[in-house]
């Protein structure tokens, strides 16, 4: 029996296309965008780019310290750097750089940071952070985005190269649907309502905003209505939507594809505690580390799938 | 700006040196010995190189930039920076106290006017800069980027990493100098980390070194710096090796690690002015 899903798909595709896809974009229209990758040029999708703008497309060799730095130049000089490379390289290698050349100094760079999370698959835990969104929510200045399929991830591309400040945008590898609108407008900070629903709420973002459309329609077939919120703005977090939501429904469930620690499910218990005491279960790793495998083994093992967001819901329920 | 007599460079660097230990004095914090070993070529790059306008623009079009990666030098270019008119010398005396734009290290948070990037945490200003090189050159903007790094500070990695890009871009429109001076927080480099040769390291890097073996004679920095400036344009970044002494213009300071990053006492500081003539009269 299929499910009757709420949103659905015709096409799949990663979500690192719809970021360079946005890119060559965003350099279309604008002649200061610039971009910068560690030779990870395939692995980003920023050949387009570069090949459409040579002159504004530096390869940095495998060097991510100094490619936060030349950014960091770059925007003071008047450009909006998009600096390219895994998630992993893109955070916890270059904390630092981050922190002192960027947020401290409030320069207009765009993290873009690729082969995030468990669905990064076989190249296994070394690659697959699970930290990034924590750390990049800490700093000051900072605006950290988690877009959830190739159409989000395109606009919000787009969106982040029109706003003054520096962002942390994270995106993936794995081929996934395509389920929300193309040429969507993105609204940095504006939490999405995809799914009205009256018992619980599911706030999710990235890949697991799919299972959250999942899960939403298998609890239906129960006679559940959950509410679906796509959280794709970590930081500045949407609280007025979500609390909102919650004080309607009564209960959460938060859905990630990151470690419980520091995530997106923090930044929503931090809300629920300070104004509105609710239920919150969370989906997320559970402060382990991933490793190899097929990313729909992996959303299974490390329980991030649809059925484990059920699983959550139904706890979140009894907890009202 | 009009150039200046080299005896009148001479008292503003008398006077940035008195302004360096009143400053590091009255909050008994912060690095005097660096700033006084680098007094000549902060006074030779703002009163007598640069192209600046001290009517501070953040994006720099059209001017020489400058940046400070030893970000722990800040007494000395904030001196440099209030001599030269960017804000008012009164303000040098907010040094390191609360609710100053003098933070201890250099920062962009509170807008004071001439820095263009928070420096401290050592090792990241050569890739700023080359980086701001290269959106000069995207725009067609002929002036130069300088940054200054310490010796001890080419122990980060990530100046080589910058060094081996800037090289690959033939990036030529920068020229880098290095505060020669030998001593960092624990000791002489030879002896905390040897550099070895730097002067090859650099050039098998690739890039045009000259050295400036008189880095406290204020006419020699100039005549180092003018050399650099011709070189630029050639397709190589330029690396200025500056010798200079730890502590130049102090006696008992000159040549020592002891006052990387210890401030005078009273009586300390009352002997340090006794050899410094207070030319531009004191903040």
């Amino acid at each position: 029996m299929s499910l009757d899903l709420k949103f659905n798909y015709t096409e799949k595709k990663d979500t690192r296309s719809g970021f360079g896809d946005g890119f060559l974009e965003a350099g279309r229209k604008n002649p200061n965008v610039v971009g910068l990758c560690a030779d990870l040029i395939g692995s980003l999708k920023m050949g387009d780019f570069q090949k459409e703008f040579p002159d504004r497309f530096f390869q940095t060799g495998i060097a991510e310290a100094n490619m936060i730095g030349l950014a960091a130049g770059m925007a003071l000089g008047g450009k909006i750097p998009f600096a390219g490379t895994f998630a992993n390289f893109a955070t916890g290698r270059v904390y630092d750089q981050i922190r002192q050349s960027v947020a401290y100094s409030d320069k207009n760079v765009k993290i873009c940071a690729s082969h995030a999370g468990l669905t990064l698959g076989e190249d296994g835990a070394t690659h697959q952070i699970l930290e990034d969104l924590g750390m990049m929510k800490m700093l000051p200045h900072m605006t950290v985005i988690n877009p959830c399929d190739y159409n989000q991830t395109k606009a919000a591309t787009i969106a982040i190269a029109e706003y003054e400040g520096p962002v942390y945008l994270r995106f993936g590898r794995p081929i996934w649907p395509i389920f929300t609108p193309a040429n969507q407008k993105f609204e940095i900070g504006k939490a999405w309502k995809m799914i009205d629903g009256k018992d619980l709420t599911i706030f999710a973002t990235g890949h697991l905003v799919w299972e959250a459309v999942v899960a939403e329609a298998m609890l239906r077939e129960e006679g559940i209505h959950a509410e679906v919120i796509n959280i794709h703005t970590i930081k500045p977090l949407d609280t007025e939507a979500i609390l909102e939501s919650v004080k309607k429904t009564g209960c959460a469930v938060s859905a990630e594809e990151h470690q419980l620690n520091g995530g997106l499910g923090d930044s929503i218990a931090q809300a629920f505690i300070r104004y509105n005491p609710a239920p919150l279960e969370y989906v997320g790793v559970n402060d382990s580390f991933g490793e190899s495998g097929t990313p729909t083994q992996l959303l299974e093992k490390y329980g991030l799938n649809a059925e484990n967001i059920v699983k959550a819901a139904k706890k979140a329920l009894k907890r009202k | 700006m009009k150039k200046q007599s080299l005896p009148e460079l001479q008292k503003i660097c008398s006077q940035l040196r008195r302004d360096v230990l009143r400053m590091v004095h009255a909050v008994q914090s912060g690095h005097p010995g660096a700033p006084l070993g680098c007094a000549e070529f902060f006074v030779a790059l703002y009163f007598d190189q640069l192209h600046h306008n001290p009517d501070f623009q953040m994006n720099g079009k059209g001017e020489d930039l400058f940046f400070l990666s030893n970000g722990h030098l800040s007494a000395g270019w904030y001196s440099v920076l209030a001599r030269s008119g960017y804000f008012p010398v009164a303000e040098l005396k907010t040094f390191r106290k609360l609710n100053s734009r003098l933070q201890g290290h250099p920062a962009t948070h509170e807008h004071l006017p001439g820095i263009r990037i928070a420096s401290g945490s050592l090792g990241q200003g050569l890739s700023v800069a080359i980086g701001t090189a290269q959106a000069k050159e995207i725009d067609q903007d002929n002036s130069l980027v300088y940054v200054l790094m310490g010796d001890g500070e080419l122990q980060e990695g990530q100046v080589w990493e910058a060094a081996m890009y800037a090289a690959h871009f033939g990036v030529d429109n920068l020229i880098a100098t290095v505060d020669y001076n030998g001593q960092q927080i624990d000791g002489p480099t030879i002896k905390v980390m040897d550099l070895k040769n730097l002067k090859a390291k650099w050039e098998a890097f690739g890039w045009e070194v000259i050295e400036t073996k008189e880095g406290n004679d204020l006419a020699s920095v100039i005549a180092g710096l003018e050399k650099a400036k011709s070189l630029t344009g050639k397709g190589k970044p330029i690396l200025n090796l500056l010798y200079t002494e730890m502590g130049y213009g102090v006696d008992f300071m000159v040549g020592t690690h002891k006052w990387h990053g210890s401030p005078p006492n009273d009586e300390q500081l009352a002997l340090a002015l006794g050899q410094l003539e207070e030319t531009l009269g004191d903040y």
